[in-house]
């Protein structure tokens, strides 16, 4: 029981973060269409720009997590203007090469600026342990769950509330109609990678603080893709679910079974749906067939 | 297709050649000419690039004929080249047998794995079948390296050298041969290929899938033997990368090694076999000139040789990046671009039409 509460724990902060690399991925897919392979360079960058700007730079960690996330809102912006625009409307093939090498070039700029050698993330979230019930958990991988949830309920008002917002649900839906009323697509898209780029800088700064400055905070991009084929690729709440029930998944059969099953588990979970449910569990569904 | 002006084809045959016209064939003569001139007057250092391009020029066509002709998006093809390799290798250690025929076998076996992967593609199209290749990569890569009793897990592993009449064939300049035959094999297999009927049920399958199968195509089994035809010659590319190494591990064959495949033929080409031999030159000999360049470098500019890595894998970002949005259809366009302007000089319109090749 007490290894259960452990694992689940901890699976389900480790789910939050994928969430959060997902719903970038997500707002990008279900407005433009386009697969984002460097989500986990994204991610990388957050980690970085933080680590910069908290201890190379010596700001106070609230500027310096302020600043990470307004230079992702720039990378964002750069990255849909310079790479995506040109290419709209171009096949899937295009698209998925156009990110994969976005990624290929954005680990570079990480690379040459700060090296291969993993650093310390600079501490300043609690790092005490925290009892629940029998289980001990750290309290920084704790707080990735609220502030996950916090900022994916801030998105979900974004879409119910804000101009934008619905302006991107108009697309997703019906691009010519959208067109038709008025709604400028490109700014949409760029707001799209926008978002894309904050959530994923947020989950960059979670996993700074568990697994430290380093390449491999970016793995966590193909992890993304188990998690929004299960939720579903156009839904932001799918994309909470499946990021839960990967995390949860992995801990469970890395704790139970073991024999490093739970590195490929999600990819065998990813099959299955695509086999029974392509749409997975909160998609659209309106997979052609022939 | 294009007719060229002046050549006037008056038999079926004629019409129907792979090459032509006669400065088609010519040029095609002088290619041939120098793949046989050049291992007598190269250094090691370039047949050894040539051989690694040859290898990479066999396995982009495979992919070429996956992605490119047949529209089925694969990110597995680290996963079928490993299986290429493995199978080769393990079946020359643990039953004896032969070189060729264990990387007949290793064919096989890959064409089997790579039609069990293209089951998907029975429901899925575009992107959800480039994510379920997606893991296949990662599957076949976890089976690779933790099925430790078969394939020793992430111990490489050693295989004889291969021999053919008492010499060892994996030399520089024997396995050139053994490569270059082969290549020019698998160009002349898949021109051919896509001249026939399968071969045109492949193209029908990419362009529109609805169409082909009101015209009679068997959709579903097309795809399929697509991905069969297809991971044939790509674990073919995996056996020889096993033969010409002695040795098969599992870091040869990660995704990669996949991106690297879909790299070399967005930017030579999708569906041209020219453009599967200009991408994988290309992406072959990009990492050699930087790395050339960074030990020119490295006394007169030791920041910048230290650098290396890191401007290899930018430059190989931004070629895609590049490509993608300037020349989309890849180097074998900037071939045919070159071909036109000479081929109406003085003048600078092009000639009208496209032409595949």
């Amino acid at each position: 029981m007490e290894v259960f509460l452990q694992l689940t724990v901890s699976g389900f902060s480790t789910g939050m973060i994928y969430a959060l690399a997902a719903v970038g991925f997500v707002v990008i897919y279900k407005s433009s269409d386009v697969i984002n392979f460097a989500q986990g360079e994204l991610l990388l960058f957050g980690t970085y720009l933080t680590f910069f700007t908290v201890v190379q730079l010596g700001l106070p960690w609230t500027v310096g997590v302020l600043l990470t996330l307004v230079v992702a809102i720039g990378i964002g912006l750069a990255i849909e203007r310079l790479v995506l625009r040109p290419l709209i409307g171009e096949p899937i093939i295009s698209m998925i090469m156009v990110t994969v090498g976005l990624s290929s070039v954005l680990r570079a700029i990480v690379n040459a600026i700060w090296g291969p050698r993993p650093r310390a993330f600079p501490p300043f979230m609690p790092t005490n342990e925290v009892h629940i019930g029998p289980a001990i958990v750290s309290a920084d991988r704790l707080i990735a769950i609220p502030i996950a949830l916090l900022l994916l309920v801030l998105l979900a008002v974004f879409f119910r509330r804000t101009r934008d917002g619905i302006a991107m649900r108009a697309i997703a839906d019906d691009q010519m109609a959208a067109l038709s009323m008025g709604i400028s697509i490109p700014r949409v898209f760029a707001v799209a990678w926008a978002i894309a780029a904050v959530t994923a800088a947020v989950g960059g700064i979670m996993l700074g603080n568990i697994v430290g400055v380093s390449g491999n905070v970016s793995a966590v991009g193909l992890r993304v893709f188990p998690v929004v084929i299960l939720g579903g690729l156009d839904s932001i709440g799918g994309a909470v679910v499946g990021g839960a029930i990967i995390g949860l998944l992995e801990v469970y059969v890395g704790g139970y079974v073991g024999a490093g099953l739970n590195l490929i588990i999600p990819y065998i979970v990813l099959v299955l749906v695509l086999m029974v449910r392509p749409y997975g569990l909160f998609g659209k569904e309106i997979i052609e067939r022939v | 297709m294009a007719l060229d002006c002046g050549v006037f084809h008056t038999t079926y045959e004629s019409d129907m050649r792979l090459r032509r016209t006669p400065v088609e064939r010519a040029r095609m003569a002088l290619f041939v000419a120098f793949l046989l001139v050049f291992p007598f007057i190269a250094s090691p250092y370039w047949l050894n690039l040539a051989n690694q391009i040859g290898i990479a020029t066999i396995g982009a066509i495979g992919l070429n004929i996956l992605v490119g002709y047949t529209g089925q998006v694969s990110l597995g093809q680290g996963a079928f080249m490993a299986v290429g390799a493995y199978g080769a290798g393990l079946l020359t250690l643990r039953l004896g047998l032969p070189w060729g025929v264990s990387i007949l076998g290793g064919c096989i076996l890959t064409a089997a794995v790579g039609t069990f992967f293209g089951l998907p593609s029975l429901r899925l199209k575009g992107l959800y079948l480039a994510i379920a290749t997606l893991a296949a990569q990662e599957i076949v890569e976890w089976v690779v390296t933790h099925w430790t009793a078969l394939t020793g897990g992430t111990e490489a592993l050693v295989i004889p050298a291969p021999r053919l009449f008492g010499a060892r064939m994996n030399s520089d300049f024997n396995f050139y041969w053994v490569v270059t035959v082969l290549a020019l094999l698998t160009a002349v297999f898949t021109a051919n290929l896509f001249r026939s009927r399968i071969g045109r049920a492949f193209v029908a399958v990419r362009d529109q899938d609805v169409a082909a199968s009101v015209i009679g195509v068997n959709v579903f089994r097309t795809k399929l033997l697509a991905f069969a035809t297809s991971s044939f010659i790509v674990g073919l590319a995996g056996g020889l990368i096993a033969y010409y190494r002695n040795i098969v591990t599992w870091e040869r064959f990660t995704l990669e090694t996949s991106i690297f495949y879909l790299a070399m033929i967005i930017v030579g080409g999708l569906g041209s076999i020219r453009g599967a031999f200009f991408g994988a030159a290309l992406i072959t000999l990009l990492p050699a000139a930087i790395t050339n360049l960074g030990r020119a470098l490295q006394d007169s500019a030791p920041a910048v040789a230290v650098q290396l890595p890191n401007i290899q894998q930018a430059v190989f970002g931004l070629v895609i990046i590049l490509f993608l949005i300037f020349e989309p259809e890849g180097l074998s366009k900037m071939w045919r671009n070159v071909k036109d302007y000479f081929h109406v000089w003085p003048f600078a319109y092009r000639r009208g039409g496209s032409r595949g090749g």
